[in-house]
């Protein structure tokens, strides 16, 4: 086997029972705030993820795609322990989670966060500085890896004592980036990084990411609704929805004739969409622009 | 300048040095208890309501009252400890200033924290836990930081509370700008009211832009601005506090702490006797403003040395007794019994009495034909009754009251001054009056006779505390007064003090009394 599994979840399954929230809360004080907003669009409350098998090889790029109230944030959140599983079990890096203690176990995993999730109390610095910081890692250390991260997200350095809110939303993703990569993890969490973002911006940074990804050989799960994003961006794809795995495989795979209705209809929407900008593109110059060239990755500043 | 000017002026330094070192180490107790609390309201929110509804009800206590009652509760905590620890709590003065302030001081802190805490970011929660954060450094790097500004917004407001409650602390003893603020009122000094309020109300501003500039400073960042509020506040505690530095030598020799109620008379013995024991060299400190009710536990507990209280009011609420003997047996009774149960020496008459007499308008008085309260009792239920604040519930009234049975058309209650003018504008007809005041003779009013003598006699009596029993300088000092002062040199003195032109303070009319008796 020259791929282990850096993740590898088996028969997990997480309910959201009166009881089972509140040890969970209580554990690792968490505010359960997704928990409460997937419960409340879920057709079948009780069960968030149900089930879930899921081996991610080392070094790939696997996209989890549903809906809302899929469950796709609940599994990805299971891998760092900000939410306890029911049953099942899940190890990371041949360990189980279950056995490891939260907060070391979070350090050694990159992190982006939907909606970016800086501390607005923090400089650019100081945000990407924090779990080096956390690690005791010497002043030094720090600063150095502060530079050579701006540099890897193609920020000037002159950002680095600037409050995030100075900063446009994609600078501050990949801020958000820069700060999941500082303890040079080997695996990185997204949970729909990109989603905040305008278009342009989007397909730029999610290029500018994969490189990252490929260059750093790191091991990544991404959460996202946006199909789209999903088959251009990673190795794998998992379908989910209401709780369980639709399908999965590589893009190649999924959008072949064989697959399920669901499946199908899930991937034709793509195509679909990608056939009509073609028929428009070849219509005339009157046609509207929606987007711009494809993504030129890390040198572009982003809007 | 204006001799009453110089006086406040003359004060205003240690005053505003204890009122600010009473508000700083209020504040300072209060963030101490209050931030923890609001934490646990925080993350337990079974415990959440039931905070923040004490604290809210504490807030609806009357300051007053609130201060108030810690005198009676360390009182007992104090008899506790002597009993099991053998040493003894100050039930007067700073300590339940402080607590009662504490207490005061907590809503809004504890509200804002719990406002700011939860107020936070879910995201960034969520992100502090991902990165890493144990729940102690979430709490200290990321909610702490992002709640700061809120916090402070509350610790802002709980300090301008604190400032003006403060001045409140000088009925239970402690020294504070409110003592410009009650003994002007009581002595209708109105530039020493106005000395204590605009000190305070200074105080206050000062005390709300630093911490302002803290607020500021964290709001948006900037080290500057909170170094800047956080040096202001240090360099105006270590001002205040300069001059308790100096207190410090003075306390190595013997203080004599010299009491006095509410009214112009107190104050005016109260410095005849301080200028007198401050004349043969001793230290005086004095303590004024006191209730009733609180001066003689005062007295007896050692918190004060020496002071004037009067045999009825002794009498009827200390002894709880209620009938009225002639007066020499009273007074024989109140020393022995002075003497056995709280070991409190009873000096002596100082030659005046201060009773407690029914008084109406001389001309008023005329038409309606009313000499004595007898008369009265036909005429009372057309009448209205004006008293000062504790007359309607002092024994005296209900023996007045059952002995004749009287009954007035309303009763109302002022400040002795205002109880005054109430009669003079005809609010009311008929007030409790101290025959020693000087209004009587300057407002020409009638004094109604007690042909029952339903009120006791009100002998003003020299009292010592326990500890000074067998002090001689106290008693050589204070020996000369007894039987010195008659009535009449009462008045006057009362009303130098009382009057509405020319007022004198205090100490000036003390002085004018030692002059006129001869007593230097």
């Amino acid at each position: 086997m020259t791929n282990s599994a850096m993740i590898d979840i088996a028969g997990v399954t997480k309910s959201y029972r009166q009881t089972s929230r509140r040890q969970d809360s209580r554990r690792q004080d968490s505010r359960g705030q997704n928990a409460r907003d997937q419960r409340a669009s879920d057709t079948d409350a009780s069960f968030a993820i149900q089930g879930i098998n899921l081996r991610v090889p080392e070094g790939t790029f696997i996209a989890i795609v549903g809906g809302s109230g899929s469950g796709k944030t609940t599994l990805l959140k299971t891998v760092n322990r900000l939410i306890d599983v029911d049953a099942g079990r899940v190890s990371v890096g041949g360990e189980e989670v279950a056995h490891i203690d939260p907060v070391g176990l979070r350090r050694r995993i990159g992190y982006v966060f939907q909606g970016i999730g800086l501390f607005p109390h923090m400089t650019v610095a100081e945000n990407i500085a924090i779990t080096p910081r956390l690690l005791g890692w010497a002043k030094d250390d720090i600063a150095a890896r502060v530079r050579e991260l701006l540099d890897l997200v193609a920020l000037p350095q002159t950002y680095a004592p600037r409050f995030p809110s100075a900063l446009s939303g994609g600078e501050q993703q990949r801020v958000g980036v820069a700060r999941a990569l500082a303890a040079k993890p080997k695996l990185v969490l997204m949970d729909e990084p990109f989603g905040a973002l305008d278009p342009v911006t989007r397909d730029a940074l999610g290029a500018a990411y994969r490189d990252i990804h490929a260059r750093l050989g790191l091991t990544t799960l991404m959460v996202t609704h946006d199909i789209q994003e999903a088959l251009l961006l990673a190795d794998r794809i998992v379908i989910m929805q209401k709780g369980r795995i639709l399908a999965q495989g590589t893009p190649q795979e999924l959008l072949a004739d064989d697959q399920p209705d669901g499946v199908r209809a899930l991937m034709d929407m793509p195509r679909r969409q990608a056939a009509r900008i073609a028929d428009l593109s070849h219509a005339g110059p009157a046609a509207p622009r929606n987007r711009s060239g494809p993504g030129d990755g890390i040198g572009e500043r982003d809007g | 300048m204006d001799e009453r000017v110089a006086a406040a002026l003359a004060l205003l330094p240690r005053y505003l040095s204890q009122h600010v070192i009473l508000s700083v180490a209020a504040l300072a107790a209060a963030i101490a208890v209050s931030l923890p609390l609001a934490w646990l309201a925080v993350r337990r929110e079974r415990a959440r309501w039931p905070i923040l509804a004490v604290v809210s009800l504490i807030q609806t206590i009357p300051g007053l009252a609130l201060l108030a009652l810690f005198y009676p509760l360390l009182l007992a905590l104090s008899a506790l400890a002597l009993k099991l620890a053998g040493f003894s709590i100050p039930a007067l003065g700073f300590l339940p200033a402080l607590l009662a302030l504490t207490l005061y001081a907590m809503l809004p802190i504890v509200r804002n924290t719990v406002t700011g805490l939860t107020g936070i970011d879910a995201a960034a929660g969520e992100a502090a836990d991902a990165v890493g954060m144990t729940p102690g450094q979430k709490l200290w790097q990321v909610e702490v930081p992002l709640a700061a500004p809120v916090i402070m917004a509350g610790i802002r407001t709980a300090a301008v509370w604190t400032i003006g409650a403060a001045t409140l602390s000088t009925t239970v003893g402690q020294t504070s700008l409110g003592n410009f603020i009650f003994s002007g009122l009581q002595t209708e000094n109105w530039i020493s009211v106005l000395t204590g309020c605009f000190a305070a109300v200074g105080l206050a501003l000062i005390a709300d832009l630093l911490l302002g500039l803290i607020e500021t400073g964290l709001a948006r960042r900037d080290r500057r601005y909170v170094l800047a509020g956080a040096l202001g506040l240090l360099a105006g505690t270590a001002l205040a506090l300069a001059p308790l530095a100096r207190g410090q030598e003075a306390a190595q020799k013997s203080v004599y702490v010299v009491g006095a109620k509410n009214f112009s008379e107190q104050y005016i013995l109260a410095e005849l006797i301080g200028a007198r024991l401050a004349a043969t060299g001793a230290v005086v400190e004095k303590q004024q403003g006191l209730g009733s009710a609180v001066i003689f536990r005062a007295l007896a507990a050692g918190d004060i040395d020496v002071y004037v209280d009067y045999s009825g009011t002794l009498w009827a609420n200390v002894m709880q007794r209620h009938d009225t003997p002639p007066a020499d047996d009273m007074l024989g009774e109140i020393t022995r019994w002075m003497k056995e149960r709280y070991g409190v020496t009873v000096l002596g008459r100082l030659g005046f009495e201060n009773a407690y007499v029914l008084a109406m308008r001389g001309e008023r008085a005329a038409a309606l034909n009313v000499k004595s309260i007898a008369d009265l009792v036909p005429k009372a239920p057309q009448l209205a009754l004006g008293s000062d604040l504790e007359f309607l519930s002092r024994p005296e009234w209900a023996a007045l009251r059952d002995a004749y049975g009287l009954k007035f058309a309303s009763q109302r209650s002022f400040n002795p001054t205002f109880m005054y003018r109430a009669l003079q504008d005809g609010t009311v007809d008929v007030i409790s009056a101290f025959s020693s005041d000087g209004r009587i003779a300057a407002q020409k009013l009638t004094v109604l006779t007690d042909p029952k003598h339903a009120i006791p006699s009100y002998d003003a009596v020299v009292l010592l505390s326990p500890r000074r029993a067998d002090d001689a300088r106290l008693k050589q000092a204070l020996m000369p007064l007894i039987g010195a002062i008659p009535v009449a040199a009462m008045r006057e003195a009362n009303y130098l003090v009382d009057r509405n032109a020319d007022k004198k303070t205090p100490a000036q009319a003390a002085k004018f009394l030692a002059d006129r008796l001869h007593l230097n």
